[in-house]
């Protein structure tokens, strides 16, 4: 198979897929889990529990508010402890419901058993229908509601869905074990989506860099007409959502217009096995799997994670060895974030926790410009992030307009790739932010 | 050899003297007519350029001061320049000029590094910006000053000082011009534009909107809505956990009383200023 790649920028990084080998095991249960309400992009659910009411494994805890939000389930069963405030990772507070662990019941619809339900429905509407319930989002990192990506407006028109199982960033394989392990489950979760959106056709996207789950996904489409693998080069941001629709059809999303508006939709892996999981076996979204990896003293492994879980909680299990310690970032180490206080919880969007030791955390030192333009070659998105720090510097807001930074991704190639070690995407940042602003205030 | 020196000289001179020609006549075909008022009202402006009157520049503010009429003159105001330089704006068009009070910038956050002391490390470029999209901010308030100083770099009088004792921007109330830079320039909204009353001032200085325990944990000095200053006086209101105290009130009625009763001291009153 040809491996194929998008047209301009990107960067090659170290992979570092030290924990790509190890399978995908269920974590310990932890005694509280801290769910949020708000694990999405939209308004924050609705909650439907009071403090001291019982609940299972998949008893909804809060309802979706709206089109743009998503439901929350429980990940535990036992009691509600307390509906508060805590620090979220970054320490702004957000609402949690605290569930205090007894035993582990599951509420009785769900179908738990291995066996793999090959019979999807047919109504459109029920499908997307269960979706919604499922409280399932962009599990990628975004985290916006899937059955709005997947419902399509009047007007539009889609002709190709695209699943995501890139995984460009470092350190990072859960999708790639979950490809491998629920390589059909994937599959049936693809024609589902093949379904709602009235198309026969979808490909599955793998980095070239995942040889066992390129082939055991190929083994598996061959009984499924219309879903093909394709491989792309291992080059990053290959996952980014723009970049993966021109390495896959050549077309290019214009200039502040969405995916829908090249006729595409992406979806996650991981978001796909998510919903397979809701249709076929009425499971709702109440874990996810992650990566825990890093260079600190670790065992890299991927986990099956209630959400809610204390990222500490994961750290200990690991008995990571938290001496040397720079850095914990929730994500991958070029676009997650680090993590200001560990008792924060796994969300839905928490694709892996990273850890660096804190030789690696240092920030080096910057020196000034010497207009090389490595970071114009670098970027995926064809903008001038030198000119964009100068045009920030100068708080200059039309010049910002003129090198359209607001296409910005934010996938940090520049900065990665600077000789003079520039903190180009903070610039990027402030360049966004303020030219969103004074767009806000006309 | 001479000749061919003369030859250059004579056609350079020519040269010269056609263009001189043409651009006299361009010059005055194209002419545009300035009026000897705006010409006056733009040379008694502060020539600060800020854009603090709300208009593009010291020149455009001068032309809307020559074309509009009392009405809109009196709409018209150049904070940096204040009521002196609006007085001989006035005089030079021979209206009533605009007389308003004293105005000063104030930062509405106590969050020193003595009040709020660093819990998380930040190693991103030192910018307010890039660290408010990322991080609640080192002391842990969600509404606090983050301490990096990016209104100093916008302050064109050179009134914002980042005070290192405190971590937090020193304004030099002589210095400000109440251009508004600094308000536009925070992220989180701290610095609020309030009267200088007969040399004294009084506000809250804080933005923190949590419950009182919640911002307590955070920083000592966080308004925790108690109410206590909004029984002195009606001018105080307590909304969203968050004590404002109304820019109308007068500081030397009420100035020390309310000061007396914080009893986490967020609110700063002021004199001889």
């Amino acid at each position: 198979m040809k491996t194929k790649t998008f047209a301009i920028g990107g960067i090659h990084v170290d992979k570092h897929k030290i924990s790509s080998q190890s399978a995908i095991q269920e974590l310990a249960l932890p005694e509280m889990v801290y769910i949020p309400v708000k694990q999405h992009i939209g308004a924050p659910a609705k909650i439907v529990v009071k403090v001291g009411d019982r609940v299972k494994v998949g008893t909804l805890l809060a309802e979706a508010d709206g089109v743009l939000s998503a439901s929350v389930y429980a990940s535990v069963s036992g009691q509600v402890m307390k509906i508060e405030e805590v620090n979220s990772g970054q320490g702004y507070l957000e609402t949690v419901i605290t569930v205090k662990r007894e035993g582990d019941e599951f509420e009785e619809s769900m179908d738990l058993s291995d066996e793999i339900v090959r019979e999807i429905p047919d109504n459109k509407e029920e499908l997307l229908k269960i979706i919604r319930s499922a409280g399932i989002v962009g599990m990628g990192g975004a985290g916006f509601p899937t059955p709005v990506k997947t419902n399509i407006p009047e007007g539009k028109s889609v002709d190709t869905l695209i699943i995501n199982g890139i995984e460009c960033e470092p350190y990072l394989t859960a999708d790639s074990r979950l490809m491998e392990e629920k390589a059909e489950q994937i599959v049936i979760g693809t024609r589902i989506l093949n379904k709602i959106l009235g198309i026969q056709h979808a490909i599955i996207a793998i980095d070239e860099n995942k040889p066992q789950a390129i082939a055991r996904l190929q083994e598996i489409t061959k009984r499924y007409v219309g879903v093909n693998v394709q491989s792309c080069k291992s080059i990053y941001p290959q996952g980014g959502e723009k970049q993966l629709i021109n390495t896959i059809t050549g077309r290019e999303v214009p200039s502040g217009k969405l995916p829908l508006d090249a006729h595409c939709v992406v979806q996650n892996v991981a978001t796909v096995y998510a919903i397979y999981e809701a249709v076929q076996k009425r499971i709702p979204l109440f874990r996810r799997v992650l990566t825990l990896s890093g260079n600190a003293d670790l065992t890299p492994s991927n986990y099956l994670v209630r959400i809610g879980t204390p990222i500490s909680f994961i750290l200990h299990e690991n008995q990571v060895n938290m001496d040397n310690v720079g850095k914990v970032i929730a994500g991958g180490p070029m676009m997650g974030q680090a993590i200001a206080a560990l008792e924060a919880p796994v969300t839905k969007t928490t694709s892996g926790i990273t850890v660096l030791s804190a030789e690696t955390a240092d920030k080096p030192e910057t020196s000034a410009c010497i207009r090389c333009g490595k970071c114009v070659d670098a970027c995926p998105m064809g903008l001038m992030p030198l000119n964009i720090r100068a045009a920030v510097e100068e708080n200059d807001i039309a010049i910002l307009k003129s090198l359209h930074v607001q296409d910005c991704i934010l996938c940090g190639s520049c900065s990665y790739v600077c000789p003079a070690k520039i903190p180009l995407l903070d610039y990027c940042k402030i360049g966004k932010y303020e030219l969103g602003r004074q767009q806000k205030a006309k | 050899m001479i000749s061919a020196l003369l030859l250059n000289i004579i056609v350079l001179c020519a040269i010269a003297a056609l263009a001189a020609i043409v651009l006299y006549c361009v010059s005055q075909k194209f002419m545009v007519e300035k009026s000897p008022l705006e010409e006056a009202i733009f040379e008694t402006l502060p020539h600060a350029n800020c854009g603090a009157c709300g208009k593009a520049g010291c020149q455009a503010f001068a032309e809307a001061c020559n074309q509009a009429d009392t009405e809109a003159f009196a709409q018209l105001f150049c904070p940096v320049g204040g009521n002196e330089v609006m007085a001989k704006i006035a005089k030079l068009k021979g209206m009533n000029s605009t007389q308003k009070a004293r105005t000063c910038a104030v930062l509405r956050c106590q969050g020193t590094c003595q009040n709020a002391p660093d819990k998380m490390a930040y190693t991103g470029l030192k910018s307010c910006r890039v660290a408010n999209l990322v991080m609640a901010g080192r002391g842990g308030c969600p509404n606090g000053c983050l301490r990096f100083g990016d209104c100093i770099a916008v302050c064109k009088f050179g009134a914002l000082s980042l005070n290192p004792e405190t971590g937090i921007p020193r304004i030099d109330y002589q210095k400000c011009t109440s251009c508004g830079a600094c308000v536009k320039r925070c992220p989180r909204g701290l610095f609020e534009i309030r009267p200088i009353i007969d040399g004294e001032q009084v506000y809250v200085a804080c933005r923190n909107q949590q419950k009182g325990a919640i911002a307590r944990k955070n920083c000592s000095a966080a308004c925790i809505a108690c109410g206590k200053c909004s029984k002195v006086t009606p001018l105080v209101t307590i909304d969203n956990n968050l004590s404002y105290i109304s820019s109308d009130i007068v500081p030397q009625e009420y100035g020390q009383k309310l000061a007396d009763e914080c009893p986490v001291k967020a609110i700063i009153y002021r004199t001889h200023m």
